[in-house]
């Protein structure tokens, strides 16, 4: 009996003890997941989200206060990705999402004002007063931060254009 | 899974598949020599790596095999004049590619005098070291002629970087209905042989074993002569069965040697090249003649006259199928390659490339596939794979978009063969569900990658503005002292002055 209550006591103590270092010294700081959901979403910090940048975003994700579908540039695939991360169920099918799009200038309406460019979270936009601007493709994340930004209207948002080296064969059609 | 594994293991060495070859009589034809089209189109991608960059002008007069676009990167190829004329344009064309999608290419108006610039013929190549001979083929835009169009320098220096003791020559063409490296075998045999030779010094390779599949009996022999003089260059019979010239497949066949899962041929010490680059090869270091022209195989039950061509590159299927006769019939199927690992052409107006071994216009008949129906787990294409994989486990998980679980299955492994549509009764398109999952977990490997580009972009956009803030804060502080300084001075200035005055 004695020797039964001595050790189980000691035990906890001991655990106790180890746990109190483990506190201390393999403390982590801040939620992790947060992290792991940052690394996949865009980090252009777009804020159509509604929160102030991704970290945000994320940090909503994670407590439940935000869906996981709340990023439009991420779309679908961030949607399915973040849900996957969390183990979480998540419906796709109220998402609104015309595949990836990113900005386009149309070059006979650009006055060349530079408003554009200072906005662009990712510095995609490319030009010089009175200049023509352009859009570089492989920057451009579609968070649409410039397009109200043009006095002109000459920014659209257009579905990224399939190239020779972009484009993957279709799924066959099911049986 | 381990048991579908361990009863594959019994069936043994049994995959592949026996296609009627459908070689006859096309390849029984001499090579014809296709004249020169009015207009010539020169993909400015038609190798595998970065595409090649124009060097020249619209307007500007090129001759036959100048140089007009150069190789940029580390895996490129340069591009050469497959005529002389006027380069008429550099713009969008459509690519000879499944998508029907342009690309980029330089255009040639021909003066129809095929006027070759000045070419350096070395009389005793052997005696080139392997440096100058890889930087020739290099110069001279080879890539692999077996429809891969890897650049062929880039293979050939690789044999002094890893230990290469075989250089592997495919001649099998297994593919149906192709017949241009037989041809070539039977016609051009010692010249075949000659850059053989000289691929065996640029790789340092001690010997070369030629496959050629059983079926070319003609090509076999005219090979053995031609190599007969040469105790390194040996030539081995294969049996004709698809897909033999599969470069892990022949590796295995004529070296007992297997390629892992995650490794190149040049890890087990051989590397594989075509018989037809061989030529190439020949051609370039001997008579510095660059790529311009490759013989190919016009064939399929809706071309006039069947029969392997020598063809100028950039020229469009529609004046080839035009030069030989138009069509019998109706074109079903328009493939470029082979009919298991072809190309679907949307149209005849796309230009011949390195890689193109072969036009063929499939006629209803030999394009008609069936019904699609549901999978009955017969197992055939397990029997078939070449490369030991599950096709019909792997395309049911990519059905439902699990493209990772397909990937976990071996999907990488999968050489797009075509073996597994090709016996399945219920007619699924097997290696179409493979090809679009490999492609969409490419995307999304590009996708990841492009996100932490852009991420990083925007990282240093962030510490560019706190700079600039930082700095006009340091500016404006600056002024602000330099004005106090200045008005302090005024003030004791005015106040020396005014008890002056005083």
């Amino acid at each position: 009996m004695i020797v039964a209550i001595l050790s189980l006591t000691l035990l906890g103590a001991a655990f106790g003890i180890l746990l109190g270092i483990a506190n201390k010294f393999l403390r982590v700081e801040g939620n992790p997941v947060v992290e792991e959901l940052l690394a996949l979403m865009p980090g252009s910090n777009c804020g159509q989200c509604g929160f102030p940048g991704c970290s945000g975003a994320a940090e909503a994700i994670v407590d439940g206060s935000a869906a996981p579908t709340c990023c439009p540039p991420g779309g679908k695939a961030l949607a399915a990705a973040i849900a996957e991360k969390l183990g979480i169920e998540v419906d796709l099918s109220g998402m609104v999402d015309d595949g990836p799009k990113i900005a386009l200038v149309a070059e006979e309406l650009c006055i060349g004002c530079c408003r554009c460019s200072k906005v662009c979270p990712t510095d995609a936009i490319l030009g010089a007063a009175k200049q023509i601007h352009n859009v570089l493709r492989e920057a451009c994340t579609g968070c649409s931060a410039c397009i109200e930004k043009c006095p002109t209207e000459a920014l659209v948002m257009t579905p990224v254009p399939v190239t020779l080296q972009h484009w993957v064969m279709p799924k066959p059609l099911a049986a | 899974m381990g048991f579908m594994n361990l009863f594959k293991h019994f069936l043994g060495k049994d995959w592949g598949v026996h296609p009627a070859d459908h070689k006859r009589p096309a390849s029984d034809v001499p090579t014809r020599k296709l004249p020169i089209p009015p207009r010539l189109h020169l993909m400015l991608s038609q190798h595998v790596g970065a595409p090649s960059r124009p060097i020249v002008l619209v307007g500007e007069k090129v001759r036959k095999g100048q140089l007009i676009a150069a190789a940029q990167g580390n895996i490129s190829a340069p591009l050469h004049a497959s005529t002389s004329g006027t380069i008429s344009a550099i713009g969008e064309i459509t690519a000879p590619h499944a998508s029907g999608l342009p690309g980029m290419a330089i255009s040639i108006d021909s003066d129809g005098e095929d006027a070759w610039v000045e070419t350096e013929v070395i009389t005793d190549p052997f005696s080139l070291s392997p440096e100058d001979i890889a930087k020739r083929v290099a110069a001279a835009g080879v890539v692999g002629l077996g429809g891969a169009t890897f650049p062929s320098s880039v293979k050939l220096n690789l044999g002094r970087r890893s230990k290469i003791d075989t250089l592997i020559m495919n001649g099998s063409e297994c593919e149906p209905y192709l017949s241009c490296d037989d041809r070539l075998m039977r016609d051009r045999a010692a010249d075949i042989v000659t850059g053989i030779r000289l691929m065996l010094i640029s790789t340092g390779a001690g010997e070369a074993k030629v496959g050629i599949e059983d079926n070319k009996p003609e090509a076999i022999a005219a090979m053995r002569e031609a190599a007969a003089r040469f105790d390194n260059v040996t030539i081995f019979p294969v049996p004709a069965r698809y897909p033999m010239g599969s470069d892990r497949q022949l590796i295995v066949e004529l070296t007992g040697r297997e390629v892992p899962s995650d490794a190149r041929a040049a890890d087990v010490g051989v590397i594989v090249h075509n018989v037809g680059t061989a030529y190439a090869v020949q051609q370039a270091v001997c008579l510095g003649r660059p790529l311009v022209s490759r013989v190919m195989t016009l064939n399929g039950g809706a071309a006039a006259t069947p029969g392997n061509y020598e063809v100028p590159l950039g020229t469009l299927i529609s004046d080839l199928v035009a030069f030989t006769g138009g069509t019998t019939g109706d074109v079903a199927k328009l493939v470029m390659g082979g009919p298991m690992m072809g190309t679907i052409l949307p149209h005849m107006r796309v230009p011949v490339i390195k890689g193109t071994s072969g036009i063929l216009l499939l006629d209803a008949n030999e394009a008609a596939g069936g019904e699609v129906e549901d999978c009955i787990r017969c197992g055939s294409c397990v029997k078939a794979c070449p490369m030991g994989l599950l096709p019909l486990e792997m395309s049911a998980r990519i059905r439902n978009d699990e493209m990772d679980a397909a990937a976990d299955l071996g999907l990488a492994d999968c050489i797009a063969c075509g073996c597994c549509a090709y016996v399945c009764p219920s007619h699924i398109p097997l290696v179409q569900y493979f090809y679009h999952a490999k492609g969409d977990l490419y995307a999304r490997e590009r996708n990841k990658l492009r996100t932490e580009a852009t991420k990083k972009m925007a990282l240093q956009r962030q510490e560019r503005l706190e700079r600039e803030q930082r700095e006009k804060v340091e500016a404006a502080a600056k002024r602000k002292a330099e004005r106090a300084a200045a008005a302090a001075a005024a003030a004791a200035a005015e106040a020396a002055k005014q008890g002056e005055s005083a």
